[in-house]
């Protein structure tokens, strides 16, 4: 657990980040959302002290985060960047290794862990770990990035925009790749990002900053039902709210007992996946089948349209 | 032009160097017409081998030492501490580099006397800029992430200067040292003037006495060497800089 509690950072008298108050729940993925000049980044930094706050206090698991030297905090705390910041003369395979080495591991343990880290990201470990990160894509560069930052198994893994620089099919995959592993590992997350949509996919929180203020911090269909502020609202896009609403909700939550015809989809899709699956084939109503492939009901497309709208 | 060309080119220019350097004697005829009927026409003052060696001695040890301080300074002023000595730094440095090296000869001889000691110092001084700016240079130039990534995982000052900064800063460094090397491989023959032992004396005897040949072989032996030398700290800077996974 993440307590965040009355921070401030101000630079020349000007508050970054002003008086923000919140509880990150332990096992669960946070996104911090704003636009640039929000105090978003300096936010995220204070909890791993790459900045010094000018009051408050930041507790981890109840104790202050400025109860040991600042690198012994940050090996305990993984950290995932734009732009992945490997180290260009260190191979992939020590890269990863970097947090492991400073701890002092033996030299097994590190190894069986990159191994293990490569292979969870698909990567083949004995192709891939002597390479340089020139010699990887972008793609491949940001996955051992995240790797790196979850070699020492940190229970809390702080990461700033860390897809913005992938195109958007790496990124969508970026994306899966990241709830698949916040699952394995039970990592709390707390990611920042300006990508809404990124937030809607990720997120079992999100925190939207505006002028180093926490405007609105709940789940996702809270923000759209309710947004506190109209910046909230502009942020979430009139256009958009029921697709968002949708975007946040399992198939599975619509289902209904019953026959449909054509192309089933898996319950644990998006309701917004099952009506763009209605919507372009142009049926009523599409079959629901389980993670395993066994016919669990339908989907009408009218109960969709219900969902989406804002009173239930 | 052909990729083995240049290395070819550099080998017999290696050749003739040591060639010229155990055996001067048997180059005679070539330098022969250069001078009046009965002047020699191979420096016969000294070994030419002898002299060569010690001019290197003489460059060596005054670009070590100016690679030790200049490294060390710069690495002090790009740290939190050493910040504000920066400005300081730099103008001390470029004073040595401004300082004609015969001026700080002048000013050393009657401070510690002729010979070696008076050339290492101006050299030193001398050689003191490159290096420092070039370092300068590289380890405020580091990649962003790169370092934010270093510091988020948790490493110490020292940790980040051994393992990340100095590492990724090498290349750039070595060029500062050739550069170094070379202008000293040059400067150093003025060194004679104040009785250093350096191939300067062979010039300068040529100059006395009106003998072409002996300017001519001074000249060109310290040409060699600084060609032979800058070429091969390039390909050290070469082999680095696809070390450091920037190629």
């Amino acid at each position: 657990m993440i307590e965040i509690d009355a921070i401030t950072k101000t630079y020349d008298e000007i508050a970054v980040v002003d008086d923000v108050s919140m509880v990150i729940e332990p096992r669960t993925i946070t996104v911090v959302v704003g636009t640039s000049g929000s105090g978003k980044t300096t936010l995220l930094r204070m909890i791993n002290r790459l900045v010094e706050p000018t009051s408050g206090e930041i507790r981890l698991d109840g104790d202050d985060n400025r109860s040991m030297p600042a690198h012994e905090l940050r090996r305990r705390i993984g950290y995932a960047i734009q732009g992945h910041g490997l180290f260009p003369h260190r191979t992939v395979a020590q890269n990863i290794a970097t947090v492991p080495r400073l701890l002092g591991w033996e030299k097994p343990r590190m190894d069986a862990k990159v191994a293990e880290l490569l292979t969870l990201f698909q990567l083949e470990p004995e192709i891939f770990g002597p390479r340089y990160p020139h010699q990887l894509s972008g793609g491949q560069q940001q996955r051992v990035g995240v790797a790196r930052a979850l070699a020492a198994e940190p229970n809390v893994l702080l990461m700033d925009e860390p897809f913005g620089a992938l195109d958007p099919i790496i990124r969508a995959k970026a994306q899966d790749d990241l709830l698949a592993i916040q699952k394995h590992f039970g990592t709390t997350i707390v990611l920042v990002t300006h990508d809404m949509n990124e937030a809607f996919h990720l997120a079992n929180k999100i925190a939207v900053m505006d002028k180093g203020k926490v405007v609105q911090y709940g789940p996702p269909v809270e923000l759209v039902r309710a947004p506190t502020t109209d910046f909230v609202k502009t942020l979430i896009g009139d256009a958009e709210r029921p697709f968002r609403l949708l975007s946040v909700a399992n198939a599975a939550a619509a289902v209904e007992p019953g026959e449909a015809e054509g192309e089933p989809i898996q319950e644990d899709r998006s309701q917004q996946d099952a009506l763009a699956a209605l919507l372009w084939s142009g049926r009523d109503a599409l079959p629901v089948v389980s993670v395993g492939g066994k016919p669990i009901g339908r989907i009408k497309l009218s109960t969709l349209l219900k969902r989406a709208a804002r009173l239930q | 032009m052909r990729a083995w060309l240049p290395t070819a080119l550099r080998g017999l220019l290696l050749l003739a160097l040591l060639a010229f350097l155990v055996s001067p004697e048997s180059f005679e005829p070539l330098l022969k017409p250069l001078v009046q009927q009965d002047a020699p026409a191979i420096y016969n003052h000294g070994s030419l081998l002898s002299l060569t060696l010690q001019h290197l001695r003489t460059v060596f040890i005054a670009t070590a030492a100016a690679t030790i301080i200049a490294i060390g300074l710069a690495i002090l002023v790009t740290r939190p501490i050493g910040a504000e000595f920066l400005p300081l730094s730099r103008s001390l440095v470029n004073i040595g580099q401004t300082f004609p090296p015969v001026a700080v000869l002048a000013l050393a001889v009657p401070a510690v006397g002729f010979g070696e000691k008076p050339t290492l110092i101006a050299l030193f001084l001398y050689g003191l800029l490159p290096i420092f700016e070039n370092t300068l240079t590289a380890l405020t130039n580091l990649p962003r992430s790169v370092m934010e990534a270093a510091r988020g995982a948790g490493m110490t000052g020292f940790q980040r200067l051994f393992q990340v900064e100095l590492p990724l800063s090498l290349p750039v460094i070595v060029a500062g040292i050739r550069l170094s090397v070379v202008i000293n491989l040059s400067t150093a023959t003025i060194g004679s003037t104040v009785a250093a032992k350096t191939l300067g004396e062979v010039i300068i005897a040529g100059l006395q006495s009106n003998n072409l040949a002996f300017i001519l072989q001074g000249g060109l032996i310290v040409g060699a060497l600084a060609i032979l030398i800058y070429d091969s700290l390039s390909g050290v800077e070469k082999l680095l800089t696809r070390r450091v996974g920037r190629r």
